[in-house]
């Protein structure tokens, strides 16, 4: 396929809201799901015949199943509020890349065919025949959200565009007309295990190959344990913590912190994914039926705990949604989340003092912290709200010497999406992706300038490598995005091998380092 | 008993049974639909008395608009906040004696017009003149407002300009209330006005006023931060898949 041709925004000094540019990303749009992609999902093969028939079944049905939709239909009385806070429409014009544009593109076709008003008179409020041009709309622009919720932050009240591009993606792949880069995912998760379809034996090969590369590195035999029975903690990570940069340097910050914390755990080959891409398609079934595969490993291998390693909408499934899908899950320890989120297990051995750092060893950086948006706005950290925010940037401070927050608006509830996330990873869309990364370099090109940042440290697999893929378009390098857990494993020193000592022996080996 | 009268009597039932029925029904719609998952926008409240002030917040100051934009707040607030007052003060026309408290914001509620009409024009204003905002109005959006302006600016002038026989138009309302019927005043301004507010209540349970009782339904807004603490099952629909999931599964 030929890829479109497209400018990189400029950077500008202060963020602009952009006048509108009717239609510019109309023709941006994924590859569509072959037959066989969308059948093993349950979903029809191509577009059938009576489509606009189902479709509208299909949106009557999940107005009944959602209180989120329904209100939300209803509910909007297009004050605008939401308008300039979407990262696509702030880095491309194009207006039904606002948020309220976009539901609309959904409730123009409810007010029609759900609606006295909108089956009296359609011209009057906005109401629209569900139409082969609306298909390709939505299809277009319903693959322009990345579910990322901060519109949601600015509603008055508390709209969520991504309940409504769930619902729309969800109509979609009902209708037969799905998305390539998802569904063949959620294929490959259901089946094989994990998003990228790494079987057990390639899984097993890698992770020996880290083990010796770590112990090489550091002269000590960091283990990176699979299907090991009986183990406390089962980790479930993003695939793309095993083989991509800088993701794999995460998977060593948290080997290296159970090593030292002398925590015993292991990776599921049964379950060896954390991302749920079943959220990004609306389809609770296929969330459900990956996040069952948890539960059924978690039982298998007798474990105590269930922790999720760096990645952000895994994050929330796992901390909103698991023990709904998948719970109640009394067979596990109690005494701890369930699950646990990997930040919340570093930050909770730092304050126990369990974890010998030194942090003089990232002096060669100046970090600044990417909220993931999922993490930010769908979930929580530790026990008190906005812990989300708190306990990573605490890890990266007892860490790293010299750190420094992106501008105001650009963090924490009101942070940035990459660009690359609800499924939106994908080269097909590499021109959104680069323009809808403009609102996060803009904020990290600021503080680049103005104190010197080198690297943003960020949770969140998709952000790491949507990061890496978009920063060369701004004129960073794409080695400037990092783990969080990256620092960690800089900063962490390990007693080598034999060496018996303990705690307060720990530290005078720092202090004499 | 004038055929003005008897119109205005009937059409006053009518729309208040169409407002009464059709918004309670979209309220059991929305009270029945099930939220199956948690989706609270966080930082959220990790207890109901914390959320029970987060919907406080946002009924009575509009944080998230406040975080949004600064005119639209100040707009929709003056709108919001006036349209309170006059809704209060006019309760004078359907109690005898008038209660005390709404005696004393009478002053009040007579000058809380402006600020409704101030509002109005505000985010109308917003509406023709920003291009993001002009470009989601629909027709309807535009003659909401119109309406609201047309409405407000009726009763500015029978309260600022030309009173109109304020006792009889009690007595109409009270009887109304009553069932035992007595004359309307036959007085154009009030006829217009009368004639737009019972519009206003037929358009508002087919209409976005619906944001009025779905804020309160608003999974977003209303739901506890506890997953983890508590399991949140909500749904006849998702316990169904769950079980014929977990029965394929032993097979």
């Amino acid at each position: 396929m030929a890829v479109a041709e497209f400018d990189t925004p400029e950077l500008k000094e202060y963020p602009v809201i952009p006048h509108l540019q009717k239609d510019v990303m109309a023709h941006s749009r994924p590859f569509e799901a072959k037959a066989e992609l969308q059948e093993k999902l349950g979903f029809p093969g191509g577009l059938i015949d009576n489509w606009q028939q189902v479709a509208i079944e299909k949106m009557g049905e999940l107005n009944k199943k959602y209180r989120s939709l329904q209100v939300y239909l209803d509910s909007c009385v297009k004050c605008g509020a939401c308008t300039d806070k979407c990262h696509y429409y702030l880095g491309t014009s194009d207006p039904k890349n606002m948020p309220v544009a976009r539901q609309d593109l959904y409730r123009k076709i409810y007010r029609r065919y759900f609606t006295i008003s909108g089956k009296l008179f359609p011209k009057l409020v906005g109401a629209e025949d569900l139409t082969e041009e609306v298909l390709e709309d939505w299809y277009s622009y319903f693959h322009q959200c990345s579910q990322c919720r901060r519109c949601s932050v600015y509603c008055p009240y508390g709209i969520d565009t991504a309940e409504i591009s769930m619902a729309a993606r969800e109509v979609m792949d009902t209708v037969g007309k799905g998305q390539k880069y998802c569904n063949e995912i959620i294929g490959k998760a259901q089946t094989i295990g994990n998003n990228l379809g790494l079987p057990e034996p390639a899984l097993v090969n890698t992770l020996e190959g880290l083990e010796e590369d770590v112990e090489e590195e550091t002269g000590v035999k960091v283990r990176f344990p699979v299907d090991e029975k009986g183990a406390e903690v089962l980790l479930i990570t993003p695939s793309a913590d095993f083989f991509a940069e800088p993701h794999i340097d995460g998977l060593i910050g948290y080997a290296k912190v159970f090593h030292q914390a002398k925590i015993s755990w292991t990776l599921s080959s049964f379950a060896s994914e954390a991302a749920n891409f079943g959220m990004f398609i609306g389809s609770y079934e296929n969330m459900q039926k990956l996040a069952l595969r948890i539960r059924q490993a978690a039982i298998d291998l007798g474990v105590k705990r269930i922790v999720f390693g760096e990645c952000g909408h895994a994050w929330r499934v796992a901390y909103s949604f698991l023990n709904t899908l998948a719970g109640p899950f009394d067979f596990l320890d109690q005494n701890y989340p369930i699950p646990q989120h990997i930040c919340e297990v570093t930050h909770g051995l730092i304050e126990e003092g369990k974890l010998t750092l030194d942090p003089s060893r990232n002096d060669d950086m100046v970090v600044t912290y990417h909220d993931s948006c999922n993490v930010a706005r769908a979930s929580r950290m530790g026990d008190k709200p906005g812990g989300q925010f708190e306990i990573p940037r605490e890890i990266i401070k007892a860490v790293c010497n010299h750190y420094v927050d992106m501008p105001s608006h650009s963090i924490k509830e009101g942070t940035y999406c990459c660009g690359g996330g609800g499924g939106l990873l994908t080269d097909d869309l590499i021109e959104l992706r680069v323009k809808g990364a403009l609102p996060r370099m803009e904020a990290l090109k600021s503080v680049v300038d103005e104190y010197g940042v080198t690297h943003m440290a960020a949770i969140c697999a998709i952000c790491k490598s949507q990061f890496s893929k978009v920063f060369p378009y701004y004129n960073f390098s794409m080695d400037q995005i990092i783990s969080l857990h990256q620092l960690v494993s800089n900063a962490i020193v390990l007693q080598p091998e034999g060496n018996s000592s303990e705690g307060s022996d720990d530290e005078s080996q720092v202090e004499a380092a | 008993m004038s055929a003005l009268t008897i119109t205005f009597a009937i059409l006053f039932y009518l729309a208040t049974a169409c407002l009464v029925g059709f918004t309670a029904r979209k309220i059991w719609i929305y009270a029945k639909t099930p939220a199956p998952l948690k989706i609270p926008i966080t930082p959220a409240p990790t207890t109901r008395r914390g959320v029970a002030f987060r919907m406080l917040k946002e009924l009575t100051i509009f944080e998230s608009l406040f975080k949004s934009n600064k005119w639209t707040w100040l707009f929709g607030w003056l709108f919001h906040f006036g349209l309170l007052l006059v809704l209060l003060r006019h309760l004078r026309y359907f109690t005898d004696p008038v209660w005390a408290w709404v005696v004393f914001i009478q002053p009040f509620g007579k000058y809380a017009t402006f600020m409704l009409l101030a509002g109005l024009a505000g985010l109308w204003g917003r509406r023709l003149l920003v291009d993001r905002v002009r470009y989601i109005s629909a027709p309807s959006d535009h003659l909401m407002l119109l309406l609201l302006i047309a409405i407000g600016a009726t009763g500015a002038l029978m309260t600022f300009v030309k009173h109109t026989d304020i006792v009889a138009l009690k007595s109409f309302f009270i009887g109304l209330m009553t069932f035992s019927w007595s004359a309307m005043p036959n007085d154009l301004i009030l006829i217009v006005h009368l004639s737009l507010v019972i519009l206003l209540m037929l358009i508002f349970p087919f209409s976005k006023l619906l944001h009025a009782p779905g804020i309160f339904f608003s999974p977003t807004l209303n739901q506890v931060d506890n997953p983890r603490e508590r399991r949140h099952v909500a749904a006849d629909w998702t316990t169904k898949i769950e079980s014929s999931m977990k029965s394929t599964r032993a097979s």
